[in-house]
């Protein structure tokens, strides 16, 4: 190759990659081997794992009104009771599944939605374009909590009803990603190329275009899924989400806040259970990036793949 | 301006949206407030309150009319009027974000450029790495997490509820703010410090500041004149966006604090199915955010003088 | 090492005088101890004159031309050696008095200005800063900034002092990194290819400034450039660079008429004349990175003339005929002459109907026109020169002969039939006839697709051929531009840009095509490379019976590989005929500014 630039962060893992034969497998694993992949891949992990495994592992029933309110730790409740007297331990060990199945609905919902808007409106430009933004600006214009809570207002917190709007609120900024990607890729030498070659639209989407459209849509993946979490969490908090006496993480954050000065577990463990949770989606979809980016980064651009994600909240 | 012609139709179309969802989805707006029990005649005055007997074309007319003019209508928890209502709560919200804003700004940018001027050193990966951390915490975990460490269980310095009496604004009693204030600067801060140290050290990579250097321009220049200003524009953009996002971000906040402003207004408006208070709200936050949108950019257009010229 | 003898050269205006620079071991490793970029570097400069330093990418020479400001790039760091300017030592100044020597009595021409401008400042501050930050060393600083913005011709109005600098034409910009550069009258000035990305005239004219005042004011200056022919007519001293050494170092005129060190020789081979037509030789491989460089003479792997001693150790320098040159077998090296063997035209036959014809084809951009009614015949199997400078529609031609522009009227015809103007309308069979080979080799081949999957898929869309025949013909195609059958399984990134381009080249050949048209695609390649291309394309197009379309900006790439000649202006037609009559003869006053702006590698120095 021509210039000695300086060495670009992660090229070893990028040499690997490109002899494998499936890249984007390739680029999970060498994220995974960096500090940061590392990381975040084992809190996720350990929090996914107390959520899914959690219900069956629990040692009491988690509506069982058991003993005082607001017990202190003990041998039998290791971390004391809740405000009505149930087992803690057991609550948040049952009450993480339902809420990372809700944010990965409703992260999966907004990816297809947005990736079709997004993809469609590149390349089909012209009016439908034009008519895909102008509904995603809309859309875009809710703050996402707030658009939940409008459905909500109206139609009761039903959980579907959730998982939807969340979905929904997540479409645009997918669809402006990844439309944004495919305009940048669309425009390059080698798709003209296959154009040349009388390539159908459709085959040029699959075959050339697709494929590069995987590590950016699997960064805002990873990134929908961190808000998605977030916002589950902060409407279950409010009180939208699910309803008592169901056992949820958000919930219990919101109903044990008054006991804090007697027993501060209650709330201290759902809160860093899912602290961890969402710094471990982040952390990894971080190193995911970073390495992702800088094998699709062409050679003759300088390497700043630290800023890749800054912005917006949600 | 296009770009205040699109705002303004988008507000337009935001409104629309907003009705549609509360007046029409449900069928009969009132029926689903008051619950299957009701008898027909309560049912049949709330109607006519809602103006539900009248065509859709008419009621929104009416709706949007009174937007403008303040007949905003009452409230249907407790009959006051709604701009009565919202208003206090209006204040004090602008009040916290505002504030926010202007601490969150300062703080950020100075982190960044600071970060970016001993790049790679400690400073930068510590904040670095606690800016990624933060970014991906729920504002309600900060909010707690705050009040578990500066007001229940660790130390007992500020109060956990924000309770102002009713009838006195946010500036009064300083000391409720501290906490709200905080969660927010804390959830905002690190995405303006991302921002300003990517921008910085772009610029101080960059072949221009190379080029100042080789001509002999003393370092404290070279950061000042030709670094900074290259860096604050796009950082500009995320400032606006971050007050953007306050718009929603308040919502959890004010809720978890108990501060009588706009959020708190809105979940107990929800929780009440109070539609006349919710699609105020609604349409008062979302005008917020399409203004904001649009200052922003425009402060950022203003900043490059590149991207004047219109081509 | 530096030339026998520069320190006492006269110039043709008489004694060049005292040494203004030297360079003395200069070393520039990675980090502090790694491996090293560049290393015994020596060299002199003296009053008044310009040392040219070229070199083709990875040698190294933009990273000299840095240290000699005291400056490294980020990563690298000056290990050995000295700089005297004047006899102060730069490298061993602290860094204030550093800084301050910085501008005003070094100074620095960047390669690209609209990068090198603060694009948040106006032009006006930014000339004025230049003197700003050495104070006293001008008793006028504004009456000083209007004097050098005149002399670097630039009109330098109020207005123009207020823009910005993307405001600013590229020529203008690089006026203005001129004048800040001689704002405080340096003694040295270093230059870094300021004079890529401009047009022949406005090189032309920057490089008759540069000239004119390193004259007037006694200035020594430094000529970075990979370009041979724009420094042969300009310095008097040159220094040729391979993989971080001094390969040869001597008095232009001899180095470049009679070439001593076998890099040097096969460079000056590769290097397209405008005035006679040859066979261009490049040179195969690429140079060896910092770290990669071996234990002998970095050349050897592909030299030929090494011999096993030449692996042992880096030669030291070796003086013949007033050059120095690192090579050990130097003195009968020279004994060899340098062939340089003439092309061949294959004459046309008479009454041969065109195979590529164009009638009144105009073509725009929205509604801004592009080409005006162009008319050309192009006769099978003979090679089109399309010749234009940035803006002329070149491109633009190309792309509507293959269908990827459709705004166009007027006629086009292929073998006798009329090709319409998008892909959809065009048959499979048209579609494999016609290829098209671009610029950039690093966005024209798909980064997720293996070299192999890219050099068959047009056998798979336009012929619907099984697996094994695609895998069979793509293998031999490769190896038709001469690349090794285990390229197939490699990504493009793996590859170098003269490999990528033969792949693209390959791909383009694979489907048996009868017209290729070729869209600038040696202009981002080295020169050594450029020749290894160029005598490529030539030998298929020879041996396939191709019709050619090369479109390019460089008059003097055009007679090594075409039979006729358009030159393009502003989207018309302003000259054709064949290559050697235009270059010669040329009938349009256009055509005869051009040729006369071309910086050719015969002229002597001091012209």
């Amino acid at each position: 190759m021509a210039v000695a630039a300086p060495s670009v962060p992660g090229t070893s893992a990028s040499e690997a990659i490109r002899m494998a034969r499936h890249p984007w497998l390739s680029a999970a694993w060498a994220a995974a081997r960096t500090p940061r992949g590392a990381v975040g891949l084992s809190l996720a992990g350990a929090v996914v794992l107390i959520a899914v495994i959690g219900p069956f592992v629990a040692p009491q029933s988690p509506d069982a009104l058991l003993t005082l309110t607001f017990a202190k730790p003990s041998g039998q409740f290791p971390l004391g009771s809740d405000f009505l007297g149930r087992d803690v331990m057991s609550r948040v060990l049952d009450g993480g599944w339902a809420l990372l199945l809700m944010a990965a609905l409703a992260t999966a919902f907004g990816i297809v939605a947005g990736a079709a808007a997004g993809i469609s409106a590149a390349y089909l430009r012209g009016r439908s374009d034009g008519l895909i933004m102008r509904t995603v600006d809309v859309i875009l214009a809710f703050p996402q909590l707030v658009f939940a809570l409008l459905l909500v207002s109206v139609l009761g917190p039903r959980l579907w009803l959730i998982v939807l709007a969340v979905g929904l609120s997540h479409a645009p900024q997918v669809a402006r990603v990844i439309r944004s990607a495919t305009l940048d890729i669309s425009e390059r030498d080698y798709v003209k190329v296959a154009e040349l070659q009388g390539m159908r639209p459709r085959k040029i989407m699959t075959s050339e275009i697709l494929p590069n459209l995987v590590s950016p849509l699997t960064v805002e993946a990873g990134l929908r899924l961190t808000y998605s979490i977030i916002i589950m969490a902060g409407l279950s908090f409010l009180g939208f989400g699910q309803q008592p006496p169901a056992a949820n993480w958000g919930l219990m954050i919101n109903e044990n806040r008054v006991g804090l000065p007697l027993n501060p577990w209650a709330v201290i463990v759902p809160v860093a259970l899912i602290a961890l949770l969402t710094i471990g989606t982040n952390t990894f979809t971080d190193a995911f990036a970073r390495v992702a980016i800088g094998i699709d980064r062409r050679p003759e651009e300088s390497a700043l793949i630290d800023e890749l994600m800054p912005g917006v909240p949600r | 301006m296009r770009r205040l012609v699109m705002g303004v139709l988008t507000l337009v179309v935001v409104s629309v949206v907003v009705f549609l969802a509360t007046q029409v989805l449900p069928g009969n707006a009132a029926f689903a407030v008051l619950g299957r029990g009701a008898n027909p005649a309560r049912l049949h005055a709330l109607e006519r309150q809602l103006h539900l007997n009248r065509g859709l074309v008419d009621q929104y007319w009416i709706w949007l009319s009174g937007l403008f003019t303040g007949k905003l209508g009452a409230s249907l928890a407790n009959g006051q009027p709604v701009w009565a209502l919202v208003k206090p709560r209006l204040i004090n919200s602008a009040v916290l974000v505002v504030v926010t804003g202007v601490i969150g700004a300062l703080v950020g940018v100075g982190l960044g450029a600071a970060a970016a001027l001993r790049k790679n050193g400690w400073f930068d990966h510590v904040t670095s790495v606690t800016a990624l951390a933060v970014t991906s915490l729920p504002e309600f975990v900060v909010a707690i997490s705050l009040i578990i460490l500066l007001s229940t269980v660790v130390f007992h310095w500020l109060p956990a509820v924000s309770l102002l009496p009713p009838g006195t604004y946010a500036w009064s009693q300083p000391k409720l703010l501290i906490l709200p204030v905080a969660t927010l600067v804390i959830v905002i801060v690190p995405y303006i410090f991302r921002m300003m140290r990517a921008a910085m050290i772009e610029a101080l990579e960059s072949d221009y500041v190379e080029m100042a250097r080789l001509k002999g321009v003393p370092e404290w220049r070279v950061v000042l004149v030709h670094a900074l200003p290259n860096a604050i524009a796009p950082t500009i953009q995320v400032i606006g966006l971050n007050f953007l996002y306050l718009a929603g971000g308040v919502v959890v906040v004010e809720f978890v604090f108990n501060f009588p402003g706009i959020g708190q207004g809105l979940v107990f408006a929800v929780g009440n199915r109070d539609i006349p208070v919710v699609q105020f709200i609604v349409v008062v936050l979302a005008a917020f955010y399409v203004l904001m949108n649009i200052v922003s950019d425009v402060i950022a257009l203003l900043a490059t003088p590149r991207r004047r010229i219109v081509r | 090492m530096r030339a026998a003898g520069a320190a006492d050269a006269a110039g043709p205006d008489g004694s060049f005088g005292d040494i203004r620079l030297d360079v003395c071991d200069l070393e520039i490793r990675i980090g502090q101890s790694g491996a090293d970029v560049v290393s015994e570097i020596s060299l002199a400069v003296a009053v008044g004159e310009v040392l040219g330093l070229v070199g083709e990418s990875g040698s190294g020479k933009t990273t000299v031309a840095l240290a000699l400001l005291g400056h490294a790039r980020r990563g690298l760091s000056i290990t050995s050696g000295q700089v005297r300017l004047d006899g102060v030592d730069l490298l061993a100044l602290p860094p204030a008095e550093l800084r301050a020597a910085r501008g005003s009595r070094v100074a620095y021409v960047p390669q690209d200005p609209s990068a090198a401008l603060n694009p948040t400042l106006r032009v006006g501050t930014q000339v004025a800063e230049a003197l700003r930050v050495h104070p006293g060393v001008v008793a006028d600083p504004a009456a000083r900034a209007l004097e050098v913005m005149r002399e670097a011709r630039l009109d330098a109005t109020p207005d123009l002092l207020r823009r910005y600098p993307h405001q600013l034409s590229g020529g203008q910009q690089q006026r203005v990194a001129l004048a800040m550069a001689f704002c405080c009258r340096p003694s040295l000035i270093v230059l870094d290819e300021p004079t890529t990305g401009l047009d022949v005239s406005t090189q032309r004219h920057v490089l008759d400034t540069v000239r004119s005042l390193c004259r007037s004011y006694g200035v020594a200056a430094v000529y970075v450039s990979h370009d041979l022919a724009v420094v042969s007519g300009l310095v008097s001293q040159v220094a040729v660079m391979y993989a971080g050494r001094i390969v040869e170092i001597g008095p232009t005129d001899k180095v470049f008429a009679d070439p001593v060190h076998p890099y040097t020789r096969r460079l000056l081979a590769a290097v397209p004349s405008p005035d006679r037509a040859e066979i261009l030789t490049g040179i195969d491989g690429q140079p060896p990175r910092p770290g990669r460089r071996g234990t002998g003479c970095s050349f050897a792997p592909r030299c030929d003339f090494a011999i096993d001693q030449c692996r042992l150790a880096p030669p030291e320098p070796v003086t013949i005929d007033a050059r120095a040159v690192r090579c050990i077998r130097a003195a009968e090296i020279r004994a060899q002459p340098v062939q340089r063997p003439a092309l061949m035209r294959v004459q046309a036959e008479a009454g041969q109907t065109a195979a590529l014809s164009l009638r009144s084809v105009s073509a725009r951009y929205g509604r801004r026109g592009v080409l005006s009614a162009i008319d050309l015949d192009v006769r099978p199997e003979s090679c089109l020169a399309v010749v234009g400078e940035s803006g002329s529609g070149k491109t633009t031609l190309a792309r509507c002969i293959v269908g990827l522009h459709t705004n166009w009227t007027g006629e086009i015809t292929f073998d006798g039939a009329r090709l319409q103007a998008g892909i959809r309308g065009r048959s499979k069979d048209t579609l494999r006839r016609v290829q098209y080979i671009f610029q950039n080799p690093y966005a024209s081949l798909n980064p997720r697709k293996t070299v192999g999957q890219i050099v068959a898929q047009p056998l798979d869309e336009l012929l619907g051929l099984s697996f094994s025949q695609r895998s069979e013909r793509a293998a031999r195609a490769l190896a038709d531009v001469s690349l090794s059958a285990d390229m197939l399984n490699r990504y493009p990134d793996q590859l170098s840009g003269g490999e990528r381009q033969r792949v693209a080249i390959a791909r383009a050949l694979v489907v048996e095509p009868d017209l290729l048209i070729c869209d600038e695609v040696t202009s981002a390649l080295d020169v050594s490379v450029q020749a290894v291309i160029i005598e490529q394309l030539r030998r298929l197009q020879r041996e396939r019976h191709l019709t050619m379309v090369f479109i390019t900006h460089n008059l003097a790439l055009v007679r090594s590989i075409a039979d006729t000649a358009v030159v393009l202006r502003d989207g018309s037609l302003v000259e054709s005929g064949p290559v050697d009559q235009v270059l010669e003869h040329p009938k349009h006053p256009y055509t005869a500014g051009l040729i006369k702006d071309v910086p050719a590698l015969t002229r002597t120095v001091g012209e």
